[in-house]
């Protein structure tokens, strides 16, 4: 049973049978890694661009690995910013791209919206790898894989997003997809941080860290930068950590198993503190060699679709 | 040249008019309304209208034309032969171009341009140099080349200082100061704040941005008197305020444009950058409000915020994209289906909200329909039933979310200074 | 499904499955250095009992291993559905070894060229073994088996199709009829 589309823009309206689909797909991939030889033919002779006009290492060499060990034709083009300062606008880069006759586009963009765009103007299969604020399904896919992993389960599981929800494209990803999978989620920050109208994705929003830890299996990490303008959601990063940040008193006053995944990368020391992002409870490494299984279950599924 | 426009239906608000008549027109002066007698048809040219409404011609006092600095959008030629197209023989467009109008040189040029056209069009100055709030520009002389009234639209007067020199200034001249009502700690949003936003991943921008300059600028006028005119209108606060203030007697008026009455930030889920707007279009309780405020006088009037950009610039990554949407050729028939048809609005207030009003607001003469005066009409079927197709669209730009659209009403023809547009063409009468 | 003519039955099955495991023990003089690879699906069934078989005949327990070769297959432009993939489940080193690949019908080759190449992307065997319940002929690519079951020519409007207990309630090869099937 294939996908139902042939995109992935994001995990909204996404059918359970569909992430199901990808995650299972992903344990095949997941076998692959540990082979001597890391590498399977399946997508000889299809080209992917990975077009990231924000710089997002670990996402890119993410995707990067995974099409090479399907051993596709990679390429990178980077480039931050507006194009329409440099001359050349977004549509045209992208036209120039395809001329030279790509299959796929992996695309992350600061504006949200910008996969959606490219469906209609290119004829390549098209890959979120983050737009804006807006969703970053492949993140969402390993965090679920990843909870899957290590719990045998999503079904019925209380999932807490902590941190900058308003300027993240992981929660939102993650909120969908888990609510399909059938998860319980809720969301936990700063007020300033909690966009307006959230509840209507079906979560709860609490403010209260402590409450948090003590009611979930699974809490997923964000991390916390600095805004543009410092001081204007939160006081100062060191206030955060403090009535915030995952430590290891906060955990052990719960003494209850709970799992913590980041999206990396991590903050030591503002929303989680050292010992814990070293700890027993998190999965942060299991969550990023299987974002290449992840990535490479999406690329198989939408690279060998007809 | 003799021109007989037979069996329309004339309605004039200002007159009480409202009669199933001919009219006959010779040298762009009404010479005869009523029945004619066979005499007068001799050498005219008859244009049979059955059905159609005669109404002073239209006025949209809120456009765009991008002349001097962006000619390849609209120039003040494509854009008052769009004005003709939509049914309309008045605007008066904006400041911000570039260079923006601030400056008696700049008001001339556009003068100079359009001085040949059927439609007329004024010229409204920057209320401030370069719209940049920090110092009044050169109202006096930019009044005497001919400006109808100041904004910094774009954006609102920056301080509120400078708003009430701007007020108190224009006070000596009569003319309204015009808001483009947005707080500017907020314009990093590119949509309304609410569930949707906040789904979409879009930086949101909040009702209150506009509610807080509405605020500002009507305690503003209650302080130190002049007029202001709040542009595109789009929130239920504001709709409120506005009506509160004009309740307390304060010289505030306001307009609404087509889109904040027609479409809801639903919209905006296909990312599709024609729907992106600035006031950003807001949730359907605020676009009832807007209807309501139409309904009972609260805004005084529509108009289009005609906004050309070009294709390239409007294909275009959703935050980068710029704001707005042609309109003028869109508005009456949007007017028409959304207000009329939906028996929110009769055809007379249909058309004091397009004929009388914004004259009224810039204190320009309002075309009467009698014999002896010069004919400055409007014609259009209320029921014609037609599909919006932007490549027809006279305007150079195309960037409207409505193509494709089927609507109610539209323009048939419109009469002013001894030209008439009529079947795509002009016509010298 | 027209079914021409049954080719094996349960106890054919049997027997056929004892001879091959004989001549793999034979060939190999022995079963020290041998592990087995069936090939998803019905090949991991028969490779289970090659492997049983073995047990019975000289009491060691062979490595048995499952190979999916969905990665490696040349036809994803040309098919109309998209296989599923499926976990390849080979837990012993393979370097060195005497791999006997095991499936159940050799038809034109390709199966078993995807396979060969699954194989080596694990490691560097000494040998691998072909080992077929059924040649049915049109060979693409030069490919042979080194143990057959039976050979069945067969037209290209015929089809063979093994039947497992494990998968399919009863054991038994059939010949059948494709032609007639619009």
């Amino acid at each position: 049973m294939p996908l139902s589309s042939r995109h992935l823009l994001g995990l909204q309206g996404v059918p359970r049978e569909d992430i199901q689909l990808i995650l299972d797909t992903a344990t095949t991939f997941r076998e692959v890694l540990e082979r001597p030889i890391k590498k399977v033919p399946t997508l000889q002779g299809k080209t992917i661009v990975n077009l990231f006009y924000e710089s997002s290492t670990r996402t890119r060499i993410s995707f990067e690995l995974a099409q090479k060990r399907l051993s596709a034709d990679t390429i990178n083009f980077s480039k931050s910013g507006s194009s329409t300062s440099k001359g050349e606008t977004f549509k045209d880069t992208v036209k120039n791209i395809e001329a030279m006759k790509v299959d796929m586009i992996i695309v992350r963009h600061e504006s949200a919206g910008v996969p959606q765009f490219l469906t209609r103007i290119s004829n390549a299969n098209i890959i979120n790898a983050g737009d804006g604020r807006h969703e970053h399904p492949t993140q969402a896919l390993l965090d679920m894989y990843s909870i899957r992993e290590r719990l045998g389960k999503i079904e019925g599981l209380k999932v807490c997003i902590v941190g900058n929800i308003a300027h993240s494209r992981v929660a939102l990803s993650n909120i969908h997809g888990l609510k399909s999978m059938g998860a319980e989620v809720s969301l936990c920050g700063p007020k300033t941080m909690i966009p307006k109208g959230i509840e209507s994705t079906g979560v709860k929003v609490i403010h209260n860290i402590d409450e948090a830890i003590a009611n979930n299996d699974v809490l997923n990490v964000l991390r916390i930068q600095l805004e543009r303008k410092a001081g204007s959601t939160i006081p100062s990063l060191r206030e955060y950590h403090n009535y915030f940040g995952i430590t290891s008193e906060r955990l052990e006053k719960f003494n209850r198993d709970i799992v913590i995944l980041h999206p990396g990368p991590i903050n030591r020391g503002v929303e989680i503190s050292s010992e814990v992002a070293d700890g027993p409870y998190q999965i942060i490494l299991d969550q990023v060699t299987n974002g290449v299984a992840v990535r490479m279950a999406v690329l198989y599924l939408l690279g060998t679709k007809n | 040249m003799k021109i007989l426009l037979k069996d329309l239906q004339v309605i004039d608000p200002s007159s009480k008019l409202n009669e199933k008549m001919d009219v006959l027109i010779e040298d762009g002066m009404i010479t005869s309304l009523g029945i004619t007698n066979s005499k007068e048809l001799k050498d005219a040219k008859v244009i049979e209208l059955d059905g159609k409404i005669c109404a002073p011609g239209f006025y949209d006092m809120h456009v765009h034309f991008r002349e001097p600095g962006r000619e390849d959008e609209e120039t003040v030629i494509s854009g008052s032969n769009s004005a003709a197209a939509g049914g309309f023989t008045g605007v008066a467009c904006m400041p911000n171009t570039s260079p923006d109008i601030d400056s008696a040189e700049v008001v001339n040029l556009i003068k100079e341009r359009a001085k040949n056209h059927l439609v007329n069009v004024d010229v409204i100055g920057a209320a401030t140099l370069k719209r940049s709030g920090e110092a009044l520009s050169p109202i006096a002389e930019m009044v005497e080349a001919g400006i109808v009234a100041v904004t910094d639209d774009g954006a609102p007067i920056k301080t509120a200082s400078i708003l009430r020199s701007v007020l108190e200034y224009c006070q000596m001249y009569n003319i309204p100061v015009i808001e483009h009502c947005e707080e500017p700690s907020f314009t990093d949003g590119v949509m309304n704040e609410s569930e949707i936003s906040t789904q979409l991943g879009l930086p949101p921008k909040p009702t209150i941005s506009e509610d807080l300059i509405v605020i500002r600028d009507i305690i503003t006028v209650e302080y130190c008197g002049g007029r202001i005119h709040i542009s595109h209108i789009s929130s239920e606060k504001s709709v409120e305020l506005v009506r509160q203030a004009k309740k307390r007697g304060l010289n505030i008026t306001a307009e609404a444009t087509p889109h904040h009455f027609t479409l809801t930030e639903d919209s905006l889920k296909t990312y599709d950058t024609n729907y992106k707007m600035n006031p950003p279009l807001r949730s359907q309780k605020d676009v009832e409000a807007v209807i309501v405020g139409l309904k009972d006088g609260t805004i005084d009037c529509i108009a289009s915020d005609h906004a050309p950009h070009s294709i390239e610039e409007k294909e275009m990554e959703f935050i980068y994209a710029p704001d707005g949407v042609v309109g003028l050729e869109t508005e009456v028939g949007l007017a028409l289906t959304e207000l009329y048809h939906k028996k929110h609005l009769t055809l007379e207030q249909i058309i004091e909200k397009f004929a009388i009003n914004p004259r009224k607001i810039l204190g320009l003469e309002i075309p009467s329909i009698e014999i002896g005066k010069k004919a400055n009409l409007t014609i259009f079927d209320p029921n014609l039933v037609w599909t919006v197709d932007v490549s027809k669209f006279k305007s150079k730009s195309k960037n409207s979310p409505f193509d494709k659209r089927l609507l109610t009403g539209k323009s048939v023809a419109v009469i002013n200074r001894g030209q008439m547009f009529y079947e795509g063409e002009f016509i010298k009468i | 499904m027209n079914i021409k003519a049954k080719i094996i039955d349960e106890d054919g099955l049997k027997r056929t499955i004892t001879r091959l495991t004989h001549e793999i023990i034979e060939r190999n003089k022995g079963t020290e250095n041998i592990v087995l690879v069936g090939m998803r699906t019905r090949g991991e069934f028969l490779a289970q009992r090659i492997h049983e078989k073995i047990k019975e005949i000289d009491g060691s327990d062979v490595d048995l291993g499952v190979l999916d070769i969905t990665l490696y297959r040349d036809d994803f432009r040309m098919r109309l559905k998209q296989p599923e993939v499926s976990t390849t489940d080979i837990t012993f080193d393979v370097s060195e070894k005497d791999i006997v690949l095991i499936d159940d019908v050799l038809y034109t080759g390709r199966t078993a060229r995807a396979a060969l190449d699954a194989l080596m992307d694990l490691g560097r065997p000494n040998t691998i073994q072909f080992c077929v319940l059924v040649d049915r002929g049109h060979r693409e690519l030069p490919i042979r088996a080194d143990f057959v079951g039976k050979n069945i020519p067969t037209s290209i409007n015929e089809e063979i199709k093994v039947k497992l207990k494990e998968s399919d309630g009863e054991d038994a090869v059939y010949l059948i009829d494709i032609s007639k099937e619009a």
